[in-house]
């Protein structure tokens, strides 16, 4: 065999070594490195105990209420299965919606809600002249062209990692 | 054999010359077509309205990014496997331009993510993987600055850009594997979820970008070359760093810039 070859196989091997490490690392640390979790992992308590955590969703549609301090919000999370209601005192980022995404940091108390410190808006994919986005909502569609009843939830973390 | 003709940087010299002027000029049409598109074509969107259009940058920008490092890892093979000497002066040229497209993409990406997201960074999977991208970039610069002699510092160089190819494939699946706050593409092979004249105009810019990154590495590469056959002739001969006129007798009206 040409020297030539062998230092190829050689640098083959070393690299399907190292790719084979990443992912068994990854794989260890799907829990930290997932963003959020989601509404039915709050149901099932996966989520860390005695510190901050996200969930990220869909805003429930016409669950946003204005409190009458002018800041606090509360609206629910949802990911088409469960829901959780969530508490927030601050200023919403502009793309903040009912039936958009959300990403929120924050405890869950007691009594079930969860009190976020911050708030994100999760932004899709699509992209859009207003006047599209329009003529979608008139024939009852999303912006991914899929009817507005089957809707998915944004969040789809593949497998919750143990807790 | 003859693939490996313009592997030699003596006949790789004198056609990158005549491609950049090339590169160039087309690097400033589709700049000028795509910002024409992007930025007066193409209307706002539904949801952000005008804030969107920073992605007919940051889009650009991040693929270049990632395929400059792509582009080193390959060169990297080549240079441990068929020890061809230009590889790693290609390398060694790609680098900066690599570095900097990950810079311009985080930077545009923080730019954008305030109003839109409501936060500059996050430490999601997306932008933690790009991030690592420009260390290894930074990093791979200083390593083979670090090392006095060349050709131990183009290997050191090579394995470090192999093992840290394994980063590419994270960042362009994280917003797939992961829950991230980046969403996930709107341009794939499978198709576009972008009006068409919104991802006609990415494209172009994307082009733009290509057109650019690789006339300057060319340029770089070239001066280069240069510079290492400036520094082996006089290693070579033995004469100080000082003299002058040994290497470049090939390469007549070529400023022996870039040695002390």
């Amino acid at each position: 065999m040409k020297a030539r070859y062998k230092r190829f196989i050689w640098v083959a091997i070393g690299l399907s070594v190292v790719a084979l490490a990443v992912t068994l690392v990854l794989r260890t640390f799907n829990s930290n490195i997932v963003l959020y979790i989601n509404p039915t992992e709050v149901a099932q308590k996966k989520m860390p105990k005695d510190r901050n955590f996200r969930i990220g969703g869909m805003v429930t549609a016409g669950s946003l209420k204005r409190q009458p301090d002018g800041l606090t919000v509360k609206f629910s999370v949802t990911d088409m299965v469960e829901t959780v209601p969530v508490s927030y005192t601050g200023i919403l980022p502009d793309l903040f919606k009912e039936g958009k995404g959300v990403v929120a940091e924050g405890k869950l108390d007691a009594d079930g809600v969860f009190r976020a410190t911050e708030v994100l808006a999760k932004h899709d994919e699509n992209y859009m002249p207003p006047a599209a986005a329009d003529a979608l909502k008139k024939a009852g569609r999303n912006m991914d062209g899929t009817p507005i009843k089957s809707i998915e939830a944004p969040a789809q973390s593949p497998t919750p990692a143990k807790p | 054999m003859n693939l490996y003709k313009y592997a030699s940087p003596a006949t790789f010299y004198p056609l990158a010359g005549k491609l950049i002027p090339w590169f160039a000029a087309l690097a400033v049409v589709f700049g000028l077509i795509g910002l024409y598109l992007g930025l007066i074509v193409a209307p706002e969107d539904a949801q952000q309205g005008q804030v969107y259009r920073i992605i007919f940058i940051h889009v650009p920008t991040a693929w270049v990014g990632m395929v400059v490092y792509l582009v080193m890892a390959a060169y990297g093979v080549a240079a441990l496997t068929l020890k061809t000497r230009l590889s790693s002066m290609m390398m060694e040229a790609l680098a900066p331009t690599g570095a900097l497209f990950t810079a311009l993409a985080l930077l545009t990406g923080a730019l954008w993510g305030k109003p839109t997201w409501g936060t500059y960074w996050i430490w999601d999977a997306r932008m933690t993987s790009t991030l690592i991208l420009l260390f290894l970039y930074v990093g791979y610069i200083a390593l083979i600055h670090a090392i006095e002699d060349k050709k131990r510092a183009d290997k050191a160089g090579a394995l470090l850009v192999i093992v840290g190819s394994v980063n590419v494939p994270i960042i362009y699946f994280s917003v797939r594997w992961w829950n991230t706050l980046h969403q996930g593409a709107s341009v794939s092979v499978t198709g576009s979820k972008m009006a068409a004249v919104m991802a006609q105009g990415m494209l172009v810019m994307a082009l733009a970008c290509w057109m650019y990154a690789i006339a300057v590495v060319l340029v770089r590469v070239r001066a280069i070359i240069l510079e290492r056959q400036y520094k082996g002739a006089n290693d070579m001969v033995g004469l100080s760093m000082g003299a002058r006129g040994m290497a470049g007798t090939e390469m007549t009206g070529t400023e022996m810039m870039g040695t002390k």
